[in-house]
């Protein structure tokens, strides 16, 4: 292995058995911060209990829906704006400042448009999602090589031949991190808005157990939450670089 | 001369011109659809975001928001330019640190806002903490890729010419940075506004954020609508006002 994975592990070992070992001695109050060890025990005990089925269906559902209608979406019109370039021209100035506005500020608006539930979560989501993918995209479609498409040409492919067996697998690396992106700004998408305003959902049971004083529940969301976005994040990184190492190129 | 510059000018933006000419049909046309109580006009809600700075009761709440965002942008590009650039002059510290900053990059940081809460209590301090925690790591991140990337023959060259450590610094490093860690900043400075946004959605007793959501309470879809116009402006103008400075950065290298 190499030394700085090794020391990585050490430092994250540390941080963590330092947070377990202040905890439990008391030098940090448990109205702050509970132990690790603790977290774990109540993420195990919050599952089995099956109390949050269903937010958890609320929170997955919404965030798979969403992600779903980001990525698609985003692919479908990042193609199409590719074909364009006057329309790319046009919505360039609005891809290049739309992650600057704080979408959170508009969920608000949303809620009054489609009422309280699942509904101004899936937009919001879907909304900070799509515009990632659609730049993925764009950047995919711009970075296949020449070479490809002319040998493509050479070989006589047909149009629809060209894109499936050339310019998409050419571009997928690019894809995968739009695909990523998407992922995690949908997650942000519904947990921030069930956290601020929402009837049920694990965000909304995450500030539920804030206003409740119940740390004990709430780290447990809190670092299942965290942990099962990493997990997803970590997945997709990885069949990205097999890809890119596959290829040889990026 | 001045017909020539004017022409590009014209061609420059009249495609993105029109674009906004159809989000604000769209935004006219929701307005038609729902009434009101839905949505209001493009027209009202401006009408409306001018009246709210004749307000006495609005500028504490802009004030608070504004020192909230100025405190934690100061403490997220000092913290993160300095970190980044740490990170990126010594390998080993960057390579074991670069992994958590993108993962930290990714997870819904808005989970972690209770734990802020319980840390720096109620006030000020823990929108200030959010905001700057939001827009930390994307300046650390970009600012130590801009020191690996400098160019190791500048390096090698500044040695060849025997200049003093200041004077590198001062004509390769500085130069050969500015650019990319501009970039980071700029992303840095969405991300805090957007922390220290989220910050004031959740129990706050001040600030814009709290004006928002106490217009949701009493359903009044006017100050909603002109609160986010207010925040979506300040953020575009910001933002593309820093675009051209990175835009003119990049173009000297």
């Amino acid at each position: 292995m190499n030394p700085a994975t090794v020391i990585r592990t050490l430092v994250i070992i540390g941080i963590v058995g330092g947070l377990e070992l202040a905890c439990r001695t008391g030098a940090l109050p448990h109205t702050v911060i509970i132990a690790p060890s603790a977290m774990v025990a109540s993420i195990i005990e919050t599952l089995s209990s099956g109390e949050l089925n269903g937010d958890m269906r609320q929170t997955f559902g919404a965030v798979a829906v969403a992600a779903t209608l980001a990525i698609c979406g985003g692919f479908v019109l990042g193609f199409l704006i590719h074909m364009s370039p006057r329309l790319r021209r046009a919505i360039d100035p609005l891809l290049g400042a739309y992650y600057a506005i704080p979408h959170v500020a508009f969920y608000p608006v949303l809620i009054v448009i489609f009422g309280l539930g699942a509904g101004p979560l899936i937009v919001l989501a879907t909304m900070l999602g799509i515009v990632a993918m659609i730049i993925a995209t764009l950047g995919g479609l711009d970075r296949v090589p020449r070479v490809l498409l002319r040998t493509a040409k050479v070989h006589g492919l047909s149009p629809s031949q060209e894109l499936f067996l050339v310019r998409l697998p050419a571009a997928t690396p690019h894809l995968l991190s739009g695909v990523k992106l998407a992922f995690s700004y949908s997650f942000i998408g519904v947990v921030a808005g069930e956290f601020i305003l929402s009837t049920a959902g694990v965000g909304h049971a995450i500030a539920f157990s804030y206003d409740n004083f119940d740390n004990y529940r709430m780290y447990g969301l809190i670092l299942f939450i965290i942990g099962f976005v990493v997990v997803v994040n970590t997945t997709i990184l990885f069949w990205e670089r097999r890809m890119v190492a596959r290829r040889g190129t990026r | 001369m001045s017909t020539a510059v004017a022409s590009t000018f014209a061609t420059r933006w009249r495609d993105p011109l029109i674009v906004l000419a159809v989000i604000l049909a769209g935004w006219q046309s929701l307005n038609l659809w729902g009434g009101d109580n839905v949505m209001t006009s493009p027209v009202a809600t401006v009408r409306h975001a001018v009246e709210l700075f004749g307000q006495s009761r609005f500028l504490p709440h802009l004030r608070e928001t504004l020192t909230a965002y100025f405190v934690a942008l100061a403490i997220a590009v000092f913290g993160g330019v300095s970190f980044g650039v740490l990170m990126g002059a010594h390998k080993l510290t960057g390579e074991v640190a670069e992994p958590i900053f993108t993962a930290l990059y990714s997870i819904p940081k808005v989970t972690l806002y209770p734990l802020i809460l319980l840390s720096f209590g109620l006030g000020i301090q823990a929108k200030i903490a959010f905001g700057a925690l939001h827009g930390i790591i994307p300046i650390v991140i970009f600012s130590m890729n801009a020191v690996r990337q400098v160019n190791r023959t500048y390096l090698r060259t500044a040695r060849a010419m025997s200049l003093t450590p200041m004077q590198t610094v001062r004509h390769i490093i500085i130069p050969a940075t500015v650019p990319e860690i501009f970039s980071g900043l700029r992303i840095g400075v969405s991300l805090t506004l957007l922390g220290t946004m989220l910050g004031e959605l959740f129990a706050s007793q001040r600030g814009l954020g709290f004006l928002l959501m106490t217009a949701i309470d009493i359903h009044d879809v006017k100050t909603i609508m002109a609160l986010a116009l207010l925040i979506s402006i300040f953020a575009v103008l910001v933002n593309s006002m820093m675009l051209a400075v990175d835009r003119k950065l990049h173009a000297r290298l």
